[in-house]
């Protein structure tokens, strides 16, 4: 009798230790609510109640750059975006490993911008791509992949052991989405509607673009320029800057002591062996698995994107017989103009651009991929519906913000 | 070394498998710890641990034969199996086999102090002569560069006090090589002590230990207490102390007595946080380690203030240099002398004020290769001589005002002193030199000025509201603690309640240390203040 | 010399160095600091004068110091050696 009694004690406090652990871990993990909102992309992917036709895996320039909902509304292709802020090559790879465990898409597409990192860039990035995975044999291995120097697997097994020190610092938001997370994309795409055009920000130099690539300056100026979103986290210090959510540029590596990847004669970078080995590792599971590999390449005016580059993906594309579709090489048949469709000078698309961008993808993926149209599939019509109502309402929100404020704050 | 995974993993692991292996095998377990976690900590150290381990086994044995042989020499004298010697074959058979032993002792201790005093201060001694050859216009020596082994100043001492314990027939050898390397190489104490006496550990060192609940819970209790204060105090309040030592010039007046307070609160619980879980790690495994601090913040006076801080490394000295060193044939002369010239009084004070001195320099430089520190220890020296002088002066005062020397306010002023009076010490032992110390000690006096000390300034220091607020709270804790174990063991008390409430302070206290402990990424956890002496 | 006459010598010295102390009253006067540094150093040293032995950091353990009588018999039997 007795001794039964200890084994209940001793069972419900082990109990009580583990469940105020995890509940004390879900206080102190960051929310992404407020400043910086890159963080919650991954685990967006898991409320998902429906297949999709396209998953689309990358950085910035995928999240930023294309609208599922225009795919939906324009084309009814179905697509996710699994993305996030400077995601690299082994991370877009485990991302599209973890996807194939939910669903079999048709195609996925690939932006190539990540091949330009030969190593983990930083650890904060790491994390926001990574926390939100959920657990399996797919994130053990991603984390693997993708960890700094100076990183535990410890920290990423109980993010408490990682985050502790928020405890000092502690927001509202920590308490109001202690349970449900800000739910922030659409399908995986980041909106935003402010416009900053490239003539008026000194983020990019366009010139490389639309002239001569000598003339072009270097971006190590910009360096101070970028916004470290993981900053404003720690130091809550941005919230009255406009650009405080402005993910990752490529730019922002530099600033780290990585070794640097070789570099080609016109200044670009010689894809290094690590990120075309997952390159290749993606491919093999698209074939595997009969899906179409499509590599995409979006039109931002920085980092600049150098012919070297560029060929490096079509000799890549050739060999592998995949379709790339180079964005650069499209502004006239897509209509993007840097004065109108972007947010922060030429980095990234806003609404505008993105639509612009979407709308000749869902051409190119319905007309020449054979991507279905299932607007009239009921059930679907009705999920999509809802997230339809939400991307509008969205756009009306930010609208009123700006013309609030002048600038938008929350998003 | 004590703040990371793989630590905490190790030590998880060696529990489990120290109690579910065979009895036998236990203290075999522990030797294999010890030098996976001195070979982790660097991979060329434990060769320097094997050489005194080896060296010091070897000389016990030696000493320990010529005893033999001596008692053997005795027994035929009794069984008349030698013809019975007189007195004088006698004494000159003694003195020989003394003269055996000790130069057995000597070529020891000379290897093994020769090893510590060549890695510990050749740039030391080199530095000084520079400093000479430059004053002379010679060329300048270049500096070397010597690995310095984790703890070396520690584990030499603990196999030095054994080596002179069997000289002395104090302790009986040990035979058993790797046994004898289990003690000087034992994990938990490498690193900063407690300096451990060889018939202390070995009492419960070897011994086989059955898993006994309520001496791994109090084991447990300790070690958790010994991560509260390391990382929760005395990590987050050392970048302030940082900051404030690094930069003299700025922070000056009132700033050096807020940097001696934090100092004091940081090397408090630093140190003791790190003995806290040195003793406690030893606990779970059943082996009794000697106490190192007894509430040393509430000492009386200075010399007593020495008997409670540190207490290993006190009586260390006093047994094996202070002691031998007093009654050594030179300083029996000098008394002897004295007392013909200057008559009692003198020659009771000679020989000690002398190693008082000896004593403290050596304490000094063992705490570190520089000058500060030597003069850090003689500062402490002179003080305790001092007040050893003061006494009777004291003691008339006390007779004068037995009621007021029996009040609360009388003890805490006492308290209050002593502790103040070590923290203006310890002056010499933070800033990087003397004059620096010297000079800061001054201008706490003259350039006292409380209004520069504003809120703004404090949080510069590097440290938000909120961890003054943590650090108030966990200074507070201590205190408490303190106070709540003047009069038997916390744990002992604590152990006496309710479930709930043992229950409760283990969880708190771990939360605690989880959520509010510097440790982890983008923190680069101090090293234990006192480990690479 | 017979024990009683090396009693008579230790107290002697003792006398000299605390005339105000009952010493032969004593069990414990090194545990109960009694005699201080000071003392035992300089006990050490005029012992070892008045009965021509060497005490040596050997025999300096607390237990030899506590009372007249260990005193005596640490005297006698370093003499006897």
């Amino acid at each position: 009798m007795k001794h039964g009694k200890k084994i209940v004690v001793g069972v419900l406090s082990v109990l009580v230790v583990v469940a105020l652990f995890f509940a004390a871990q879900r206080l102190v993990e960051p929310k992404y609510a407020d400043d910086l909102l890159e963080g919650n992309f991954t685990a967006e992917y898991y409320e998902e109640t429906t297949k999709h036709d396209v998953i689309m895996v990358g950085d910035c320039e995928v999240y930023e750059n294309i609208d599922p909902m225009v795919l939906w509304h324009e084309y009814g292709i179905t697509s996710y975006i699994r993305g996030n802020a400077q995601q690299l090559t082994w991370q877009s790879y485990y991302m599209l490993e973890d996807t194939l465990k939910y669903e079999k898409p048709k195609a996925v597409i690939y932006n190539v911008q990540a091949l330009t990192h030969g190593e983990p860039q930083k650890e904060e990035y790491n994390r926001m791509t990574l926390d939100g995975m959920k657990w399996s044999k797919t994130k053990w291995d991603a984390i693997n992949a993708s960890m700094c120097e100076g990183e535990n697997m410890v920290d990423y097994m109980f993010p408490i052991l990682r985050y502790h020190s928020r405890i000092t610092s502690l927001t509202k938001s920590d308490l109001t989405h202690y349970v449900t997370p800000r739910h922030i994309t659409h399908n995986g795409y980041y909106m935003r509607v402010d416009v900053l055009p490239a003539s008026e920000s000194d983020v990019a130099d366009p010139s490389w673009l639309l002239g001569d690539q000598d003339t072009a300056s270097d971006t190590g100026d910009e360096e101070e320029e970028a916004v470290d979103p993981w900053d404003a986290v720690d130091e809550e210090a941005l919230e009255d800057d406009g650009d405080a959510s402005d993910p990752w540029d490529a730019v922002d590596q530099k600033d780290e002591n990585t070794p640097k990847e070789k570099e080609t004669e016109d200044g670009g970078v010689e894809f290094g062996d690590y990120p075309m080995q997952y390159l290749e590792k993606m491919r093999k599971l698209c074939e595997k698995n009969g899906i179409r590999l499509i590599l995409m390449k979006a039109p931002s005016l920085a980092p600049q994107w150098y012919d070297s580059e560029n060929q490096q993906v079509v000799d890549y594309a050739n060999k592998h017989d995949l379709p790339y579709i180079n964005f650069y090489d499209l502004l006239e048949e897509t209509g993007v103009d840097f004065e109108t469709d972007t947010y922060d000078g030429g980095l990234h698309m806003n609404l505008s651009g993105a639509t612009k961008l979407s709308k000749y993808l869902g051409k190119v993926l319905s007309e020449q991929y054979g991507m279905k149209d299932h607007r009239s599939d009921a059930s679907l019509a009705k999920v999509y519906d809802e997230k339809y109502k939400f991307h509008q309402e969205m756009i009306r929100k930010q609208q009123k913000e700006l013309d609030d404020y002048g600038e938008i704050r929350s998003y | 070394m004590f703040i990371s995974y793989h630590f905490i993993a190790f030590l998880l692991l060696l529990f489990v498998l120290y109690y579910l292996i065979p009895k036998k095998g236990q203290w075999v377990l522990l030797l294999i710890a010890n030098f996976l976690f001195y070979f982790s900590a660097g991979t060329y150290y434990p060769l320097f641990l094997l050489a005194t381990s080896f060296t010091v086994w070897l000389a016990g044995i030696m000493m320990e034969r010529r005893d033999q042989q001596w008692e053997a020499y005795n027994a035929q004298i009794k069984a008349g199996d030698i013809p019975k010697p007189t007195r004088e074959e006698k004494k000159k058979k003694k003195a020989a086999v003394n003269a055996k032993k000790k130069r057995v002792m000597l070529c020891c201790l000379l290897f093994n102090l020769g090893i510590l005093a060549v890695l510990k201060y050749t740039n030391f001694v080199i530095d000084n002569v520079n400093v000479l050859a430059s004053a002379m216009g010679k060329k300048e020596l270049p500096y070397v560069n010597l690995l310095l082994p984790l703890g070396i100043s520690f584990y030499t001492f603990q196999a030095v006090a054994y080596l002179l314990d069997v000289y002395w027939n104090k302790a009986k050898a040990q035979r058993n090589f790797l046994k004898f390397t289990l003690f000087v190489s034992f994990f938990p104490q490498l690193i900063q002590g407690p300096i451990s006496r060889y018939n202390d550990l070995s009492e419960t060192l070897y011994a086989p230990h059955s898993f006994d609940w309520k001496t791994v819970r109090f084991g447990l209790e300790r070690i958790l207490w010994g991560y509260f204060k390391k990382l929760v105090i005395a990590d987050r309040i050392s970048v302030a102390v940082v900051m404030l030592m690094g930069d003299p010039e700025y922070y000056t007046g009132a700033y050096v007595l807020i940097g001696m307070l934090f100092y004091a609160v940081q090397l408090y619980a630093d140190f003791t946080g790190g003995i806290d879980i040195t003793i406690g790690i030893a606990q779970v495994l059943g082996v009794h380690v000697e106490e190192n601090f007894i509430r040393p913040f509430f000492s009386k006076n200075i010399a007593e203030y020495w008997r409670r801080w540190h207490i290993t490394m006190g009586t260390w000295f006093r047994d094996y240099v202070f002691y031998p060193m007093s009654i050594s044939k030179p300083l029996k002369k000098v008394t002897t002398a004295t007392k013909k010239k200057f008559g009692m009084a003198g020659a009771r004070r000679v020989a000690v004020y002398i190693s008082t001195m000896v004593t403290w320099f050596a304490t000094g430089i063992w705490h570190g290769a520089a000058w500060h520190f030597v003069v850090w220890g003689l500062v402490n020296g002179v003080i305790i001589l001092a007040s050893e002088e003061c006494a009777p002066l004291y003691a008339k005062f006390h007779k004068k005002f037995p009621k007021l020397v029996s009040t609360w306010g009388y003890r805490a002023f006492q308290v209050l002193r002593t502790f103040l009076m070590m923290c203006c010490i310890r002056l010499f032992d933070t800033y990087a030199s003397v004059r620096g110390a010297a000079k800061q000690f001054v201008h706490m006096f003259t350039r006292f000025d409380l209004s520069a000390v504003t809120k703004q300034e404090m949080i510069d220091l590097g440290l938000s509201v909120q961890d003054y607020v943590i650090l108030m709270l966990g200074v507070l804790l201590m205190f408490l603690v303190s106070m709540y174990g003047r009069n038997g063991s916390v744990r002992e008390k604590i152990a006496k309640k309710p479930y709930v409430i043992r229950y409760g302070i283990f969880v708190l206290l771990f939360f605690a240390i989880l959520l509010c402990g510097n440790y982890g990424i983008g923190f680069d956890a101090q090293q234990f203040i006192y480990n690479q002496f | 010399m017979d024990v009683e006459e090396i009693r008579e010598g230790i107290l002697d010295i003792l006398k000299e160095l605390h005339e105000d102390i009952d010493f032969e009253a004593e069990e414990k006067m090194v545990d109960d600091k009694i005699l201080d540094s000071f003392d035992l150093v300089t006990l050490v040293t005029e012992l070892g004068e008045e009965f021509d032995v060497d005490i040596t950091a050997k025999d300096f353990i607390a237990e030899n110091f506590n009372s007249v009588d260990s005193l005596a018999a640490m005297i006698a039997r370093l003499m006897e050696e």
